[in-house]
């Protein structure tokens, strides 16, 4: 109630934010609770689910052990900045048409590590995915549909699919 | 809006068929909602403050200070909501806040509101509970032994009983002990299954709000109000039920909201306490107040798969029939019920298929313990023995010198029969799923022929597809669907069936796109709303598509009738010849005659009015025998499964690497198959992590704090990663179910059973040594590999590997 409060200035999505948090808000505390976006989730708070994984200057990161200070003037993007005007990200379409997300709670911190390890390799092969994907836990799918639709990805984007969004 | 000149099939247009599910662009694009997500004008947070002790009686409870915190709205404590609850209406044994006693680490003993989580954490550290401490019972052996000289867990259910016992059941088919002594071969073992627990990775978590007056009253004519709670449940209709006993509010005031649940796995199939508490805070704050579950908390509230201690005599010919089984098995159930009368049956009811049993016999006792209660979790109840019977079976197999997967052949049950302990069973693929684990694995090419350290095994198994009776007794339908049609061409389904991520609103907007014709993205699912919906009765025992499915069939094909009436007349031809696909009514004789779906609906509405129907479905009720308990473990149907994993066994280390698992599942028939085999390959998965990797340990008190839960986080826990997680092959059989939706059957819990005695199997093909107990963690196979050593039973290498064998042949032990 009474916790200090300072100015954060970072860009989120491509919006520059001057949002005013506790001392101690996390990055993932600053997008959900403070700036509403929700997409980022929390499973548990101590960095070992990866469901609150965004993208901090090209980077995955774990945003819920990430304190909002870390940020100050950094380019954040989430899972609500990965899609275009015109169109989703070429992963969330092919996490949809693969059946990748099934109860799809750690869908948007996987797509994030998935869209940082496609700015950095446009090809990879399922072991580069396996290992890009370590960190981020899924109860549900067993991983498999999740590879399938990385490289079915991979292969729209050599393809020309556009990706837009705040990342591109 | 054309058909494409698609060919319209005389078959399905849709279903079968690869397809979108209706959230899921919502969940790849961070729009989807879950109940965390949401936020109300004035919510306060709630945090529930968590017994240190495994066993105590609370003496006193003072919450003064913790209420005079600036900040703090409302404190509640066990006696501000005194009535047991608990999901099976026989064993309420649970207060949503402990009363008088605790009776595990973390069993909550008050709750708190305040304006945000840190001022509700530090009201917590004001609250001064004073406990009188009790000898705990951590062991099921120890607590069966209890002779009441110290307080039991709780009161005896019996006067002759030991009041750590929740059930026993004894049940006995045919002549066992003959038919055992007349065996040509008989195997004894002992097995252990270590518990193991959900971790979806949403945390649970619960918004209560209480709108006061209003004119609401409750049945004895007190003013009221109306309580709404959002919950990630996957039973909405079983915890508005217990909302409204417990909080004493008419059931017609009281609503359920379900948003997306962020996965289950049955660790959210029954009301916690968190609950009860968000509608208690509200009602003394008359605030919104949501309680979102640590991580920590998670792992007490737990419900997860109980420790089974087992014990098989499986009785065989020669020639490899079975003759009689015997089982004996403690359930180590911690601190609470929850289904654990169900899970004492189903220890020894869900065994009889795919195998003919001439004979059997189980003696099936569940213990309290002072640790987090235990519950169903994914092939509830029946995964502990199945990896006990499967490994008994490898065993025989041995001992009469057969292929396994001949055995399991020699032994299938078939289809519409009913087996030993005289439960019906219709539409049966288990043969066509050992055909395809054996052909795809290269089974005859390769089984007891790779090189020493590598092996493969195979396992069978069966699952319920829904139970046939409600957790209530009643006669009303399991499961009902509603559905509309408006002028735009679009469907609603109003579906109460619970999305865990399974796709079971996917599901219900596939049976509308087929049955009325429109495209899929012309179907709204309305869902997850105990006021607007028809009563399902929620995600577990693997009934949704069964059950749900039939409903909403039974809804579509009222509305597709008024809609070819209609059609009909318009075209001066019979309603049967009108067909509905492809987004068009179309004349079956000629196909170039129709119209666009809209078109026909607006003729149906003008002939019969606003287009609307219900659904239901309701279980046969001739499909088990007449004793008592016989009704559990009856279901409509029945999925089967084959597995064959192959491992690689470092004999150095006691590192199992699991190479890949072959899925075989017999689901009816795939709705989606794209659903189906993620169901499959989640299964598969999660089983291997049972096998390998997951242990529900507590310390003692030479550890720290006796009955804390050793690893509560999802760190210590060690569930799989993309790295551990082996290639998972599925391998999709249909036997066309007769009552199931189209003919499909479950596919979400059955493909989890043989992963583990797979395993296990192909762990003895690899090195020759039996793991009896889990985990087969790298300290628990070196062990076994040490007194394997020892003994000498360590499998001989094979100096001319059979054709198959991986290229790299691993080292061969020293010494052997």
């Amino acid at each position: 109630m009474s916790a200090a409060t300072e100015i954060v200035r970072l860009t989120v999505n491509g919006d520059r934010q001057e949002v005013g948090v506790p001392t101690h808000f996390t990055l993932l505390e600053t997008l959900r609770y403070a700036l509403g976006l929700t997409g980022s989730k929390q499973g548990c708070d101590k960095g070992d689910c990866g469901a609150c994984t965004v993208i901090l200057d090209g980077e995955p990161t774990l945003s819920c052990i990430t304190p909002v200070w870390e940020a100050e003037g950094r380019t954040v993007t989430t899972v609500e900045g990965l899609a275009s005007r015109e169109a989703p990200h070429p992963l969330q379409d092919a996490f949809d048409l693969n059946g990748a997300a099934q109860c799809g709670f750690c869908t948007p911190g996987i797509l994030c590590s998935a869209a940082a390890l496609l700015e950095r390799t446009g090809d990879p092969t399922r072991e580069q995915i396996k290992e890009a994907l370590a960190g981020n836990l899924c109860r549900c799918t067993g991983y498999t549909k999740i590879y399938d639709a990385v490289e079915a990805a991979a292969a729209a984007m050599q393809n020309g699919a556009s990706v837009g969004g705040a990342s591109g | 809006m054309s058909n494409n000149g698609r060919k319209i099939k005389s078959d399905w247009n849709l279903i079968g068929t690869p397809m979108r599910k209706v959230e899921g662009l919502d969940k790849s694009t961070g729009r989807a909602l879950y109940t965390d997500d949401l936020v109300f004008p004035g919510m306060l947070h709630g945090k529930i403050l968590r017994s240190p002790h495994p066993h105590a009686r609370i003496v006193s409870i003072d919450t003064s200070s913790a209420e005079a915190l600036d900040g703090v709205h409302g404190v509640v404590t066990g006696q501000d909501m005194p009535t047991t609850y608990g999901i099976i209406p026989w064993t309420p044994d649970e207060y949503p806040l402990c009363v008088d006693r605790v009776r595990y680490v973390g069993d909550g003993v008050a709750a708190v509101a305040a304006v945000d989580e840190d001022t509700a954490l530090r009201a917590l550290e004001l609250i001064e509970v004073e406990y009188e401490e009790l000898p705990a019972f951590f062991d099921p052996f120890e607590a069966l032994e209890a002779d009441g000289s110290t307080p039991y867990v709780h009161e005896p259910k019996k006067a002759d009983w030991n009041g750590n016992v929740t059930k026993k059941v004894h049940l006995e088919f045919g002549e066992v002990d003959e038919l055992m002594d007349g065996s040509d071969a008989v195997v004894e073992g002992e097995y252990f299954f270590e518990g193991s627990t959900h971790t979806a990775i949403e945390p649970h978590c619960a918004i209560g709000l209480w709108q006061a007056g209003g004119g609401f009253q409750r049945q004895d004519g007190e003013s009221s109000g109306k309580l709404t709670v959002w919950s990630a449940t996957q039973v909405p209709h079983y915890l508005h039920r217990e909302l409204a006993r417990v909080l004493e509010v008419d059931q017609a005031h009281v609503r359920v909201l379900q948003p997306l649940v962020g996965g289950a796995f049955g660790g959210k199939s029954e009301p916690f306490d968190l609950e009860f508490c968000v509608a208690k805070l509200s009602m003394i704050t008359g605030r919104p107040v949501k309680i979102l579950y640590t991580r920590e908390e998670v792992f007490y509230a737990h419900r997860g798969r109980h420790p089974f201690h087992m014990k098989y005599r499986t009785g065989a010919t020669a020639a490899g029939k079975l003759t009689s089984v015997d089982a004996e098995i403690v359930l180590d159930g911690g601190a609470y019920a929850s289904f654990g009368l169900v899970t004492t049956y189903y220890a020894g009811q869900l065994l009889c298929a795919p195998y003919e049993m001439p004979a059997y016999r189980f003696d099936s006792t569940r213990v309290y313990t002072n640790k987090p209660a235990c519950g169903p979790k994914r092939g509830h109840g029946s995964v502990q023995p199945r990896f006990a019977f499967e490994v008994q079976i490898d065993k025989l197999s041995e001992r009469l010198d057969l292929d396994p997967i001949e055995f399991r052949r020699l032994n299938f049950i078939g289809s519409n029969t009913r087996t030993i302990n005289e439960l019906r069973v219709t539409s049966n693929g288990f043969m066509e799923c050992l055909e395809s684990v054996e052909r795809e694995s290269a089974w005859k090419d390769r089984f007891r022929k790779l090189p020493f350290g590598c092996g493969l095994g195979v396992a069978g198994s069966t699952y319920i597809t829904g139970t046939n009776y409600p957790i209530y007794p009643n006669d009303m339908p399991q499961s009902g669907v509603q559905m509309q049609v408006d002028r735009s061409g679009r469907v609603a389904v109003f579906s109460g069936a619970s999305e865990i991520g399974q796709g079971c609103d996917s599901m219900v907007a596939y049976i509308a796109a087929e049955e009325l014709g429109v495209p899929l993205d012309y179907v709204r699912v309305l869902r997850g709303d105990t006021d607007f919906t028809p009563v399902d009765l929620g995600a577990y025992s693997s009934r949704v598509t069964f059950m749900v499915g039939n409903a909403a069939i039974d809804a579509a094909r009222k509305l597709r009738g008024m809609v070819q009436e209609a059609v009909a007349e318009e075209w001066d031809v019979k309603p049967g010849e009108v067909l509905l696909a492809g987004g068009l009514a179309l004349w079956a004789p000629d196909t170039e005659r129709q119209m666009h779906v809209k078109e026909a609906f607006n003729l149906a509405e003008a002939k019969f009015g606003t287009l609307g129907s219900t659904g239901s479905y309701n279980t046969p009720k001739d499909v088990h025998g007449e004793y008592r308990g016989a009704t559990i473990g009856a279901s409509p149907a029945y999925s089967f499964t084959a597995h064959v994993a192959e491992v690689e066994v470092d004999v150095e280390t006691g590192i199992v690497d699991v190479k890949k698992i072959w899925v075989a599942h017999d689901c009816g028939r795939a709705l989606n198959p794209v659903l189906v085999e993620g169901q499959m390959e989640g299964s598969a998965y999660m089983g291997f992590g049972e096998a390998l990797m997951e242990e529900q340990v507590f310390k003692d008190a030479e550890h720290g704090r006796a009955g804390l839960h050793d690893a509560p986080s999802l760190l210590d826990y060690r569930i799989p990663t993309s790295l551990d997680t082996p290639e998972l092959q599925s391998l999709i059989v249909e036997s066309i179910d007769p009552e199931g939706p189209y003919g499909a059957k479950e596919a979400g819990e059955g493909p989890l059973h043989p992963s583990i005695p797979a395993i296990a199997n192909a762990i003895y093909d690899a090195v020759g040594v039996r793991m009896d107990r889990l985990p087969f963690s790298p300290p628990n196979v070196w062990r076994a590999l040490e007194a394997a050593r020892e003994a000498d039973t360590l499998r001989k290498p094979i100096l001319n590997p059979g054709a198959g064998a991986p290229t790299s042949t691993p080292e061969l032990v020293p010494g052997d």
